[in-house]
């Protein structure tokens, strides 16, 4: 059963023997407005394994987003299917928690420990004592110990996306989705933000499916990267991106990744390829 | 003429700790007894009581305007002898209970429209039929259906309160953002739960606004309910008390009787409705 079949080229990278953790098969989804009816992805395929950090990345109106909430279990698929650990997804569970990008996905009236808390008990994951305690846990990891009893509203916009972070790991989901979750910090704190998670995911090793709009960010946070094309959102190319982190931020093969992830998006590798003149600095990245 | 150019120079400065400017300071002593709100209407009140004294003396009929001092005086009588505060017990009784059972029916009902269109044709139907109609104008048809007694009383007062309450709760819900929604999804939250645990704390400060309205309502319609029907629950209450002392000419009374109105408004105001805002909404950064 582990053979590979013949012929099929197995990746050395992900030479993987058990099933992937999250299937998307031919995955298309509408959503309505009050006159029609849009098409945001059309026959998405993709696979997530345990471990890894796959990004979404693709222009506004590509249906990353809605691919995500489809995961989440937010939007019923037009056609074909979403499996968790073989599981079709039906309905938004805590087993899949969710990182939104807007600051009031916080309920103001609870406290930063008690945001924690929250999904473990309203989900009845945990008692209160042992919620507690992990809630206190996560929340050292993300160095905000200190900050357990305050409320959401006296915090700045990092540290609130911190508790949201700390809220999802302290679930402990079979999968963390993030939809664009730094996409509202200033350019210095998003920095910070995505060494914090790389940070946080050497250690805790979680499987994340993150979606973003920047080709930067994409490169950085993910191991494997889904480019997606706009209107409607189909798959256009799955590339490797383990090698980068921060620090690889200006070497010459990040850049070469770069201009070729641009490439693809914006399919005018006419103009890329054959004019020399263009430098990275002309190529714009939505960051 | 020569121009030198020097150029400017790169430096970095090595910061030392701040310790000769204290970070923060206290602000005087006045400006702070000044943020002080009950201070600042405490001192409007007085202004407002110096000019009652002052027109009722330079009009000098006790008929028509008892000062404030004769009408204080009324009021502490009334107080001392027990029929104030016996009339006030028994408006406020008829009060809470049409005011709690118009609370429980308007969250049934927007529970309801948050659930299902049904419930919120429902709704918007009804309020819109219903809000416009002066709470007052029902209470002949009450007082056919259920005698003259309590009841009636609270007929009105439920419809008084029903509406606003629906209304204001139900546009709070609307307004609870849709992450938030997500979230409370996203956990596994549905149906009741939901509403409990995400829709009502989001929408507290609309909820917090429509009980006041609804307070306020209830109040004025129990007042003038009683005032111009009478004793209709037998016993009769505040507003009994303003009508037959008005009909003896008691001015001073009837005057002591309209201060214990504004009064209780005042302190459900400022004790109840100020506290509830200041342990929640206002703590938890969603009002100033």
């Amino acid at each position: 059963m582990n053979t590979p079949l013949p012929g099929h080229t197995v990746s050395k990278l992900s030479s993987v023997a058990t099933p992937p953790l999250l299937q998307v098969d031919n995955l298309s989804l509408e959503y309505r407005t009050a006159q029609r009816v849009v098409r945001a992805t059309h026959q998405v395929s993709f696979e997530v394994d345990k471990a890894d950090r796959f990004v979404l990345l693709g222009p506004s109106g590509c249906g990353k987003s809605t691919l995500l909430k489809a995961v989440a279990g937010f939007i019923e698929p037009r056609e074909g299917q979403i499996r968790l650990q073989g599981q079709a997804v039906q309905g938004p569970g805590p087993d899949r928690i969710v990182v939104f990008q807007e600051f009031d996905q916080l309920p103001p009236w609870k406290t930063v420990k008690q945001n924690v808390m929250f999904p473990l008990l309203a989900s009845g994951t945990l008692k209160r004592k042992e919620a507690e305690a992990r809630a206190l846990h996560y929340l050292e990891k993300v160095g905000l110990a200190g900050f357990a009893d305050a409320y959401p509203h006296t915090l700045s916009g990092g540290m609130k996306a911190r508790v949201a972070i700390a809220r999802a790991l302290a679930m402990q989901p079979k999968i963390l989705l993030m939809d664009e979750p730094f996409a509202a910090l200033d350019a210095l704190t998003r920095r910070k933000m995505q060494e914090e998670l790389l940070l946080l995911w050497e250690e805790v090793r979680f499987t994340l499916l993150f979606v973003t709009h920047s080709i930067e960010e994409a490169l950085v946070v993910g191991n494997r990267i889904l480019l997606l094309s706009p209107h409607p959102g189909r798959v256009r190319a799955e590339i490797h991106s383990h090698q980068y982190d921060l620090q690889s931020l200006g070497a010459s093969d990040f850049q070469a990744s770069a201009r070729r992830v641009h490439r693809l998006l914006f399919d005018d590798d006419a103009q890329v390829e054959h004019d020399p003149a263009l430098g990275f600095a002309d190529i714009r990245i939505a960051y | 003429m020569t121009t030198t150019v020097t150029p400017r120079q790169e430096y970095e400065v090595v910061l030392e700790p701040l310790l000769s400017v204290p970070v923060e300071r206290e602000l005087p002593l006045g400006q702070r007894l000044w943020q002080q709100g009950w201070l600042r209407k405490g001192l409007i009140l007085i202004l407002l009581a110096l000019a009652w004294e002052a027109i009722a003396r330079y009009q000098g009929n006790d008929l028509l305007l008892p000062s404030f001092l004769q009408t204080a005086a009324a009021l502490y009588d009334g107080l001392l002898s027990g029929e104030l505060p016996a009339k006030v017990g028994v408006s406020l009784v008829v009060l809470l209970k049409g005011y709690l059972l118009g609370i429980v029916l308007a969250f049934g009902l927007t529970s309801l429209a948050v659930s299902t269109q049904f419930g919120r044709d429902l709704l918007s139907t009804l309020t819109s039929m219903f809000n416009p109609l002066p709470a007052i104008a029902l209470l002949p048809l009450a007082l056919l259906w259920f005698g003259l007694g309590d009841n009636s009383l609270i007929f009105v007062l439920v419809h008084s309160v029903l509406w606003a309450l629906a209304l204001n709760t139900y546009a709070g819900f609307l307004g609870v953002s849709e992450t938030l929604r997500m979230a409370g999804r996203n956990y596994g939250l549905r149906g009741l739960r939901l509403v409990v645990q995400i829709l009502i704390p989001a929408a507290l400060p609309s909820i917090l606004s429509g009980l006041k309205i609804g307070w306020a309502f209830a109040w004025r319609t129990l007042i003038a309910a009683e005032l111009v029907f009478g004793a209709t629950s037998g016993k009769g209450g505040l507003g009994w008390y303003i009508f037959q002392n008005r009909n003896e000419l008691y001015t001073d009374k009837v005057f002591a009787g309209l201060a214990v109105v504004i009064l209780i408004g005042l302190l459900v105001e400022s004790l109840v409705f100020n506290t509830l805002e200041r342990i929640t909404v206002r703590r938890w950064g969603m009002q100033r």
